[in-house]
């Protein structure tokens, strides 16, 4: 249960961040006045009662405070680059003033290409999601001082280096975007591989983008895309053990959150989406169709062969296609994969062999996966495979 | 804010080698000059001064009051550095998008950007 100042916190905080920045033009003064200004919050609104329009009050507060802080601490002012008449600067603000939603800002900020992935997706969990130092050092299992050390280097260097804080104008748009998306994403999928809350944080990012920006398809098929495959988190694992899709209970997938994921992939298409994301989102919606339809997955995942290249693209293409035309046709692909050391090659390939009936072979293709998985749910599922060769006769293949 | 751009030529060819030079088309040759006679005429370019190729670099160290030395650049030789400019930009992207338009950037090298420390 969270409480509702703590889910305030959470609403609010990328926002309040995001404008203070925008006025304060440093990122640690910034940070510090939000956190006074949340904990005003915290002493206050349980007495006086929540304010109606919660993030401007904790934006003017934050504000005001900062103010304060640079009149009393004049080496402050020295790191301010917008703020170079404070004395001026403190104006009637109360939660009726509107501040502009600076967040866009703040993400192209965070996920600026001159910082590291690492560092980009750390400081968007911490700016954006509101998360704790120490929350996102224990979703990437990584101890509190390296995560610590790892913002404070990241903020250094946006100050340093100049990376602005703004949205990327046009000519640079396209490559930022698909940065931030690429971060968002990564995130989601740190959360799908079994750490549910970054897959919500992420979605939350994703909704926040769709809402910033309305009109960019692949925007809306990345939320697409994390929503459809969410929906079917509670299914993926039975206790601790992997279940494959063809394998999951139905009845555990979160049906609201699909037709929430397909109605934000039919927005994608209206606006002409045909990018990577919205091919995806458009692959996951048709994998939570029953009966799939697999020849036109096996078109989607063509198309998304040709944009990315990718072999593990050609890999998923290769089960749709064994779907429609039996698994000799899906093997065909498979061995034309060059994705020597991936383990889904092998664990692929032993399901295609184990259906055609040549079970020695498919037998090496799971031990071969099995010496490449890390991840203990994956093991216990090719053990499983692997036992199973020995068991029921192949299907007619 | 002020940047450095650091030039690594790494493998590109330039005049300093004249047989890669050589290697490279009369048009190629052309837009390599033409690239940087574009970066050279953008106001907020100081050009910096060239550097004779990282063979002729000898790297001085002084050691229990002894100087010495040794042939050749302090990094490995395709990593040295082959010139430099100063760039007075709005921010880190303006720099960016100036290195990216320097030919070594393109043709075998890369540029490094550090901001300038201003006190």
């Amino acid at each position: 249960m969270v409480a509702p100042l703590e889910q305030a916190f959470r609403d609010q905080w990328g926002r309040v961040l995001a404008t203070l920045i925008g006025f304060l033009g440093d990122f640690d003064l910034a940070e510090e006045a939000a956190q006074e200004a949340f904990a005003i919050a915290a002493r206050r609104w349980p007495v006086d009662g929540t304010p109606a329009n919660p993030g401007a009050w904790l934006i003017a507060t934050g504000r005001n405070r900062a103010i304060d802080r640079i009149r009393r601490d004049r080496t402050l002012a020295a790191k301010t680059r917008r703020l170079q008449a404070p004395e001026a600067a403190e104006v009637e603000m109360d939660d009726t003033t509107i501040f502009p939603d600076e967040r866009l800002e703040l993400l192209f900020t965070c996920c600026h290409p001159a910082l590291a992935t690492d560092a980009q997706v750390a400081l968007t969990l911490r700016a954006l999601g509101g998360l704790t130092t120490a929350e996102i050092a224990r979703a990437f299992l990584v101890p509190e001082p390296t995560m610590a050390q790892r913002l404070v280097r990241a903020k250094r260097k946006i100050a340093a280096a100049g990376i602005p804080f703004r949205v990327p104008p046009a000519h640079l748009l396209p490559e930022r975007l698909d940065a931030v998306l690429a971060i968002v994403y990564l995130i989601f999928n740190e959360g799908y591989a079994g750490r549910g809350d970054l897959a919500a944080e992420a979605i939350r990012l994703g909704r926040a983008l769709a809402e910033l920006m309305p009109d960019e398809p692949e925007v809306q098929g990345l939320l697409a895309l994390m929503l459809l495959l969410d929906a079917r988190r509670e299914a993926r694992f039975r206790g601790d053990d992997l279940v494959l899709l063809d394998d999951q209970d139905h009845a555990l997938w979160d049906a609201v959150q699909i037709e929430d994921g397909r109605s934000v992939l039919d927005r994608a298409l209206a606006l002409h989406g045909h990018g990577p994301y919205v091919v995806q989102a458009a692959i996951a919606s048709l994998h939570a169709d029953r009966p799939r339809d697999w020849p036109q997955i096996a078109v989607l995942y063509g198309e998304l062969s040709r944009q990315t290249g990718s072999p593990v693209v050609e890999l998923n293409r290769a089960v749709a296609v064994a779907e429609v035309e039996g698994p000799s046709a899906g093997l065909a692909i498979v061995d034309r994969i060059d994705l020597g050391d991936y383990r889904y090659l092998h664990s692929t390939r032993g399901e295609m062999l184990r259906r055609l009936g040549r079970t020695d072979e498919a037998r090496s293709s799971y031990v071969r996966a099995l010496e490449l998985v890390h991840d203990d749910a994956e093991r216990r599922l090719l053990e499983r495979k692997l036992a199973e060769l020995d068991g029921p006769a192949p299907e007619a293949g | 804010m002020k940047y450095m751009l650091l030039i690594h030529q790494g493998t590109t060819p330039t005049p300093n080698s004249p047989e890669d030079w050589a290697r490279l088309s009369q048009d190629e040759q052309n837009a390599v000059y033409g690239a940087y006679q574009k970066i050279n005429e953008n106001p907020g370019v100081t050009a910096g001064l060239g550097l004779a190729p990282p063979e002729t670099a000898t790297t001085v160290r002084v050691q229990d009051g002894r100087t010495l030395t040794t042939d050749g650049p302090f990094v490995e030789t395709k990593e040295a550095l082959g010139g430099y400019l100063i760039f007075e930009a709005d921010d880190l992207d303006a720099a960016i998008e100036l290195a990216a338009s320097i030919p070594a950037a393109s043709m075998g090298g890369a540029i490094e950007v550090r901001p300038v420390v201003e006190w």
